[in-house]
């Protein structure tokens, strides 16, 4: 087939229009307000961090005005509602600590060992079955899963620890270990498939097991992904609200007791919050101060976790 | 009756005689342009006169910057972060190196063709009537004329006239690249450039693309990058040959593959590095 | 002389390769526990709420009556809260994300506001809710309303659409920002008219996920006093409400054993409505995957 361009037909001279629209100045004044506006909707993340830190910074000084920051950073007892109230943090924190390590004893070994089984056992299809129920299993809302603890996992480990109270530490902990596992599991898949194929080549090549590769190849590789994924995992064990709310009590002690009842630092502000505390009390601002100690806490987990996987970046 | 067609035929023959003899007005003319990328010098002391009506072809190995010089004559150069020009590049006597020139303006009078056919996901009117569009043609007619016109200008719209509306992903490769030079003629530009615009096609689909080239010259100025030298030889008017960011010869398209001045144009053609 | 006796060698990779099985099938048993956690929870919901889930319940208001009660106030006030999440989030989200890929241009500016990005997405929820409390219901006044908890979840997830959206810009291959800028359009026509609708379906999936994160989130309602006994349907914005994970909350709290099935309930008609959401995303995906 020969190829025939039709001649230009000059009934047409799209040059001579779109140069009559020109003269009409289109659209000139949107390329200078659009970059505008929306570095305007950029910036509204920097005035959300800015808003919480003031609220958190404003509010909490009018809490230090009233209650000793010696008092709150050192004092074992956290009786905002006794008749002489004392505001030590430490009973909140310990209870929050507990929580949060019970989490990670569930979810670091679980996780990792689903990373593993995904990036380095698993075909590709069976991949990415399993991917997408992870994605929903940490698509639950927490209120579920805080339901699921109160109602189903403290009746089951009471029939193994007669001794668990209906509020604990074990069972908050668990399922909030169930519920971090997800960001564990893929955020830990996903830096051990970066790691280049020629490495793991490299060691089956040697004879090495699949098992080996896994555990001595590719792991150490990707140690600093699987660290932050870790690290990243423990603040949001360390934040989350509703499983301890439900699940945990409302009783902050000074203990390393996990079979009783307890209070971490989000409890209480949600236990303040359905309360009838009015506004302008110690106790209102109690919250914010907890609150920003939460903020920190979190704050601090998030910028380690960035550090490891900026500064033991591995450079493949 | 004879007479007449005789006649006819004579004197369209004397015409196109005119055509060839007439001067043709240079489309661009290039002083002393340098380019930096960064610190890498990748343009160096250009001067180069580019003809209306003609196909000019640029060849060279692999980083002699002759794409780099494609993508300054439309200034889309500019995309890449860092880079620095001096000297003019005088577009039909305007400096398009000038702060105060449009590069909007530009772009809708020099058209260009990729290296890979990227048609927008878009069906295929859509694709054609972009340009059109985002100038402010919105008139359905016209842009429906505009269509017809530009994919008969690239021959395939009988390939495509019953599937207008279709995703222009489905086409063959072949196919989406000559899509994408209607897409390019719906503005009528007056320069096209070609940024080796069969490298990512099957040899029918070139042969294609070449002839297309050949048809076009008579109303547009292509200005062309290749790899491919069979290819320069085989539809440009005129090759510079570039290496090393400096254009070593520029001449018609016969002398330099039959009698080049330099030695290194002559290493180059008869493929002796490359 | 051999360096390496294959004699023991052979020996040992007998035991290699016990090994690496009995391992395998550990990752494989932990994997399948992670599984097995979810069918778990999700058929307690069901035998638990099922029973309760009927015409009336949807269309009750919430009571003291456990047979009475029903998540009707809820249902209407989670959604007419997405109303308001989805347009604000969206557009500030998507808005930063073009900023962030298509404007910005490498400064310290922009590394700041990435990294803030970053944090802002660990902050844990519970504080967005004191923020929401001091800014938006009293600094404000906006009150316990619809605004006010809707503003306050689209802070919440905004880093997670703005993130989304980033990649789905990113993605939208550079060749096709190259063909329109060739035929002379501008930055701003480019990016509405060949960016934006080939990085669409991308954003789509990563909003919709990030709202039904909205729709179940309970800790910032609490915070900002979101009611539970609401015995009438939203007026507009700014009306006082409640949502449906308030009412869990408030169920799953009291004592009578009978609320822990209502709680399951509405706890059904919350996922029910979650996966509707996340089908959608995924539905979305698979329809646009791989197109370039």
């Amino acid at each position: 087939m020969k190829l025939v361009s039709q001649k230009r037909e000059k009934s047409l001279d799209v040059q001579q229009m779109i140069a009559d629209k020109k003269k009409k100045g289109l659209g000139r004044k949107a390329e200078k307000i659009v970059p505008v506006l929306l570095f305007i909707t950029a910036a509204v993340s920097v005035l959300t961090t800015i808003g919480i830190v003031f609220t958190l910074i404003f509010e909490t000084v009018e809490f230090f005005r009233r209650v000793s920051f010696l008092e709150y950073i050192t004092g074992t007892e956290w009786l905002p509602f006794a008749g002489d109230p004392s505001y030590g943090v430490l009973p909140l924190v310990i209870g929050t600590l507990k929580v949060t390590g019970i989490a990670i004893i569930v979810a670091v070994p679980l996780g990792l060992a689903v990373a593993i089984y995904l990036s380095e056992f698993a075909s590709d299809k069976v991949r990415r079955l399993i991917k997408p129920i992870l994605e929903v299993l940490a698509g639950v809302p927490t209120i579920v899963y805080g339901f699921f603890a109160l109602t189903f996992v403290t009746p089951m480990l009471q029939k193994v620890f007669p001794s668990l109270e209906i509020f604990n530490a074990l069972s908050p902990g668990i399922i909030i270990g169930i519920m971090i596992l997800p960001t564990i599991a893929s955020l830990s898949e996903d830096a051990l498939s970066s790691v280049p194929n020629a490495m793991r080549e490299g060691a089956f090549g040697l004879g090495s097991t699949k098992f080996e590769v896994a555990l001595k190849v590719v792991l150490p590789a990707a140690l600093s992904g699987v660290l932050a994924s870790i690290v990243l995992a423990m603040s949001r064990a360390i934040g989350e609200t509703m499983i301890v709310s439900l699940a945990g009590g409302s009783t902050p002690l000074f203990n390393f007791d996990v079979e009783g009842s307890i209070q971490t630092m989000t409890a209480y502000i949600v236990q303040v919050s359905t309360g009838d505390a009015g506004y302008g009390t110690t106790i209102y601002y109690s919250i914010y101060a907890v609150g920003f100690t939460l903020f920190i806490f979190t704050l601090m987990m998030n910028l380690i976790a960035g550090w490891i996987s900026k500064k033991f970046r591995e450079e493949y | 009756m004879v007479q007449a067609i005789v006649q006819e035929q004579q004197q369209a023959k004397k015409k196109m005689q005119v055509l060839k003899n007439k001067q043709r007005e240079n489309v661009y003319e290039t002083n002393q342009l340098n380019l930096w990328y960064g610190n890498n010098h990748a343009l160096k002391d250009i001067n180069l006169n580019i003809q209306e009506n003609n196909v000019t072809a640029i060849i060279g190995p692999s980083g002699c910057g002759k794409s780099t010089y494609l993508k300054t004559l439309n200034r889309m150069v500019e995309l890449v972060p860092g880079v620095r020009t001096t000297g003019e590049i005088n577009y039909r006597q305007h400096n398009i190196l000038d702060k105060g020139y449009s590069v909007e303006e530009l772009r809708t009078k020099v058209g260009m063709v990729f290296q890979k056919p990227n048609p927008f996901p878009k069906s295929i009117y859509d694709n054609i009537a972009y340009g059109p569009r985002i100038h402010g043609i919105k008139n359905k007619k016209v842009l429906d004329q505009i269509v017809e016109q530009s994919l008969r200008g690239a021959a395939i719209w009988d390939e495509v006239k019953d599937r207008l509306h279709d995703n222009a992903y489905g086409l063959s490769g072949g196919q989406q690249q000559r899509v994408c030079i209607a897409r390019c003629l719906a503005i009528e530009p007056d320069v096209i450039l070609m940024d080796e615009p069969t490298s990512a096609l099957d040899p029918i689909s070139t042969l294609k693309v070449e002839e297309l080239v050949q048809e076009l010259k008579e109303n547009y100025s292509i200005i062309i990058v290749t790899h491919n030298m069979q290819q320069a030889a085989r539809i440009s008017d005129k090759t510079a040959f570039f290496l090393n960011g400096e254009v070593i010869e520029f001449d018609t398209t016969d002398k330099i593959f039959s009698n080049p001045t330099d030695k290194r144009t002559e290493d180059y053609v008869s493929g002796r590095f490359g | 002389m051999a360096y390496i006796n294959h004699e023991v060698v052979e020996r040992q990779m007998t035991k290699r390769r016990v090994k690496n099985t009995v391992f395998k099938n550990i990752f494989l048993g932990a994997t399948l526990l992670a599984l097995l956690a979810l069918v778990i929870l999700l058929y307690r919901m069901i035998t638990q709420g099922a029973g309760y889930v009927s015409f009336d319940f949807l269309q009750n208001f919430s009571s003291r009556f456990p047979e009475k009660a029903g998540v009707f106030a809820g249902l209407v006030g989670s959604l007419a809260m997405l109303a308001v999440v989805a347009p604000v989030s969206l557009l500030l989200g998507v808005g930063a994300a073009i900023y962030l890929e298509e404007y910005a241009k490498k400064s310290k500016l922009t590394t700041f506001i990435q990294m803030n990005i970053s944090n802002l997405a660990g902050v844990p929820s519970i504080v967005f809710g004191l923020l929401g409390l001091t800014i938006f219901v009293r600094m404000l006044g906006m009150g316990k309303s619809i605004l006010a908890a809707g503003l306050t979840m689209s802070l919440l997830i905004l880093p997670v659409i703005i993130v989304a959206a980033q990649e789905a810009i990113r993605s939208v291959p550079g060749s096709l920002r190259e063909a329109s800028y060739g035929m002379g359009a501008t930055k701003w026509q480019t990016i509405r008219k060949v960016v934006l609708p080939a990085a669409i379906p991308g954003v789509l999936t990563g909003s919709i996920l990030a709202l039904s994160r909205a729709i179940g989130e309970t800790a910032p309602l609490v915070v900002i006093g979101i009611p539970v006994i609401v015995q009438f349907l939203p007026a507009g914005v700014l009306s006082e409400f409640t949502a449906l994970p308030m009412l869990i909350f408030d169920w799953a709290k009291r004592p009578q054993e009978e609320f822990q099935y209502v709680a399951a309930a509405g706890i059904l008609v919350l996922m029910v409505l979650l996966i509707f959401m996340n089908s959608i995303a995924v539905f979305i995906r698979n329809k646009f995957q791989n197109r370039y």
